[in-house]
């Protein structure tokens, strides 16, 4: 039976239909649907965890153990999972093991747009890259195989587009894939200097071996057609330059990507007159073909940056322009995306976009918006977890300066701590750094679409589990300042950061709040009773259009520009009251039931 | 034949992604090579909402080139005007255009205007523009949210696929409760058009 579905959706039918056992992820656009939908197969055991160096760790565990095992997540996810990533090529596996990377060509929810496909030569890992779902899901089947007969953990590297179009996909049965005994092996998984030297020796000779198979197996293959033309593409850009050239090149089609085929691509330019390389990212195909001895254009003529799309090599190739419509684009206006009406960042932000003598180092996830309109409250982004180091670094400098007024407010959400700033958050107690940590506690990974993590009290399969304290992990680091508070009460927000500002020892506050988003389970609905039930609305004769309200960005809030009068979307308001506490002559109230 | 380019375009929570569902479904139990892509992320937060679907003999890429589609089916009147530079220009560009205006943040904060032209600049430009209000249309019908149905019925009849059984292809994609009502509804739009 075929079926429309996602790149992300056959990635998991493929671990589930490849016998797998075992899943961990961190969610990261555009990964985050493998680990969801490999969630909802009962014979999968599904994790969510921390971050993606543990899920990769726990996913070698799982593999020793005997379980075909998987670790998915976005391409700057595989930057804090490298560490196990090189050296679990070294050990290899028990039961086949495959790390799934999401790359994001275009950035469309990304720090930045680096090409994982570097990570496999650097750490002579296979490579698999599906350009459709299909591809997906028969791929992945092989790449269990070909991890077990190389002893080797495979790297299958998806990007945007492939992991969020949907094609057609035969579906297929589980295979029985019986647990592998662990054997105790000290020379294989112990990475100590005597050991590693051998296992290096072992993947460089597994890399000759796998040259064979990339020269042979299928999913690299010649597409002749009657044409002096050849591209050579991997990826979704086989897509695309079949798009524009169709019957008019052919095409060396790549799909197992590390190691290169050497063979084919000699075999493929002896055909060809003019060789092609059009891959998004890096040359990473190209560097290879010249240093082949084949000459080839790609990166001479293509975009390193953004999507590869048809339009893209169109106009490369054959000079299409595509007229700017200067009108249309004049008369066009930005819809950002916003915090959302009832978001709890908001009150928080609100009140510190109006300090002085600040500096607010950011994070990752919804409250990055607030480096934009109206509060431009966040200076700095980097990497999850980098607020609070980052900003530790800071702080330090700041106060060497003599007569310093210079405070930096270093904020990330529950899940970012969680991640990676639980660590940053250890050396700003063990350095002693005058820094304020604000963690905004929205209960819940907001940002990537509501996933449960270790403080929201609940598993991937909804399963009640310990709802780690963020205040009792900042006590038990020493923190002498703790402070919980509600975001949506403006006045305690502005209490505790000037209870924190007059501190001369670092401090944490965490705003509790849950995402407007959120499905609040019966232990949030008894937290936060009555949270999201009321409405606001504008009393026009009390009003005096003065647009306070407008600047706490809710897009709740439309403010009549003929009238000068603020008015309040009944359907979008669910009561936080930050407008009401803002509006200077009480114009907003609650509407009474 | 060739390959069909089709661009649904609108803010979140408006249901493109049921219309493109539909849409999809029943170009698939015709036979036809489908291919479908989202750009995902922001709908929630008030963000635009993009979905490219392609259908024919054979489809390789999954996305819609510019100055190619044949139909934009637009939800929203600055989100059409967003996209228009993805309409064929030969003049056999279709746009359904719901008279729909969702405005972004800064309209309602009053620090920017709406393109109050949006339609005609869109009309000027297509080669066909089929307008209505499926709003209003659907709020007749009494209840809202069968907008986006309103609009696949006039999206049909501009493709001519009113072949495919759509009465069929909706009864196995939406509540049961609600069969009846968007069946009523992509008829209208159908007429509509």
């Amino acid at each position: 039976m075929k079926q429309l579905i996602t790149g992300n959706e056959a990635v998991a039918r493929g671990a589930w239909e490849a016998g797998v056992r075992f899943a961990s992820a961190y969610p990261g656009t555009p990964s985050t649907e493998i680990l969801e939908n490999i969630a909802t197969y009962k014979e999968i055991h599904s994790e969510w965890a921390p971050n993606e160096k543990t899920a990769l760790e726990s996913v070698i565990g799982a593999s020793l153990a005997g379980a075909r095992a998987i670790a998915s997540m976005k391409h700057v996810g595989l930057n804090v999972a490298a560490d196990p990533f090189f050296t679990f090529a070294y050990i290899g596996v028990n039961a086949g093991a495959v790390v799934v990377t999401a790359d994001e060509p275009g950035q469309f929810s990304s720090q930045n747009e680096q090409d994982n496909r570097n990570y496999a030569k650097a750490a002579m890992t296979p490579m698999f890259e599906p350009s459709d779902s299909q591809e997906c899901k028969d791929m992945l089947l092989e790449a269990f195989e070909i991890s077990e007969q190389y002893d080797i953990p495979v790297l299958f590297r998806m990007t945007t587009r492939v992991c969020h179009s949907k094609s057609l996909v035969e579906l297929g049965e589980r295979k029985d894939v019986p647990l592998k005994p662990y054997v105790k092996n000290i020379k294989k998984y112990v990475a100590v200097p005597a050991n590693a030297g051998p296992m290096k020796v072992k993947v460089q000779a597994n890399q000759a071996l796998l040259k064979a198979y990339s020269n042979n197996c299928q999913w690299n293959r010649l597409e002749m057609n009657e044409s002096g033309i050849g591209i050579i593409c991997s990826g979704d850009c086989y897509l695309y330059a079949r798009e524009v050239f169709g019957g008019d090149a052919s095409y060396l089609k790549l799909g197992f990507t590390n190691p290169l085929p050497d063979d084919l691509i000699r075999e493929f330019a002896s055909k060809v007159q003019k060789i092609y390389i059009i891959e998004e990212n890096d040359p990473y195909i190209e560097e290879h073909v010249q240093a082949l001895g084949i000459a080839c254009d790609g990166k001479n003529i293509f975009p390193r940056n953004g999507e590869m799309k048809p339009e893209v090599i169109r106009s490369v190739m054959y000079g299409e322009k595509y007229a700017v419509d200067d009108e249309v684009r004049a008369a066009v206006i930005p819809r950002p995306p916003t915090l959302c009406a009832g978001c709890p960042h908001r009150g928080f932000f609100y009140e510190l976009g109006r300090r002085k003598n600040v500096m607010v180092s950011g994070d990752i996830g919804c409250y990055t918006l607030a480096s934009g309109a109206p509060y431009h409250a966040m200076e700095t982004t980097v990497c999850m977890g980098a607020s609070i180091s980052l900003g530790h670094g800071a702080q330090q400098v700041f106060d060497t300066i003599e007569g310093n007024k210079m405070r930096v407010v270093s904020v990330l959400g529950d899940s970012t701590f969680f991640h990676t700033g639980i660590n940053s958050l250890l050396d700003v107690a063990y350095n002693k750094s005058n820094l304020i940590t604000v963690v905004l506690d929205n209960r819940i990974t907001a940002m990537t679409g509501q996933q449960d993590n270790p403080g929201s009290g609940r598993t991937i399969q909804g399963e009640i589990t310990e709802a780690v304290s963020i205040e009792a992990i900042a006590r038990a680091f020493g923190f002498r300042n703790v402070r919980v508070i509600n975001p949506n009460q403006l006045a305690e927000v502005k209490q505790a950061l000037d209870w924190a500002l007059g501190l001369q020892e670092p401090s944490v506050i965490i705003t509790r709040w849950p995402c407007a988003l959120k499905k609040q389970t019966a232990i949030d609905q008894e937290e936060f009773k009555g949270s999201f039930t009321s409405v606001y609305w504008v009393n026009e004769e009390v009003c005096i259009g003065c647009k306070k309200c407008t600047r706490t960005g809710c897009p709740a809030i439309v403010f009549q520009v003929a009238k000068k009068k603020s008015s309040i979307d009944p359907e979008k308001c669910v009561g936080c009251s930050v407008c009401a506490q803002v509006c200077p002559k009480q114009a907003i109230q609650k509407v009474e039931a | 034949m060739t390959t069909k380019n089709i661009l649904l375009t609108g803010v979140g929570g408006q249901g493109t992604i049921l219309a493109s569902k539909l849409l999809t479904e029943g170009l698939l139990s015709q036979g036809y090579d489908v291919k479908m892509s989202e750009v995902h992320g922001m709908s929630q937060r008030e963000g635009p909402v993009l979905t490219h679907v392609r259908f024919g003999e054979k489809v390789f890429s999954p996305i819609v080139e510019a100055k190619r589609a044949d139909v934009i089916i637009g939800f929203e009147e600055l989100e059409v005007l967003r996209n228009l530079e993805y309409l064929r220009e030969d003049g056999k560009g279709i746009v359904i255009l719901n008279r729909v205006r969702v405005y972004p943040i800064g309209v309602q904060n009053g620090s920017e205007k709406y393109p109050e032209n949006a339609a005609e600049l869109i009309s000027a430009r297509a080669g066909k523009m089929v307008a209505m209000d499926a709003s209003e249309e659907a709020r007749k019908l009494g209840n809202i949210r069968v907008m986006n149905i309103i609009l696949l019925g006039a999206s049909v009849r501009q493709l001519g696929l009113e072949g495919i059984d759509w009465g069929r292809i909706i009864a196995e994609n939406v509540k049961p409760q609600y069969v009846e009502l968007n069946q009523q509804a992509f008829e209208l739009g159908k007429s509509l058009s």
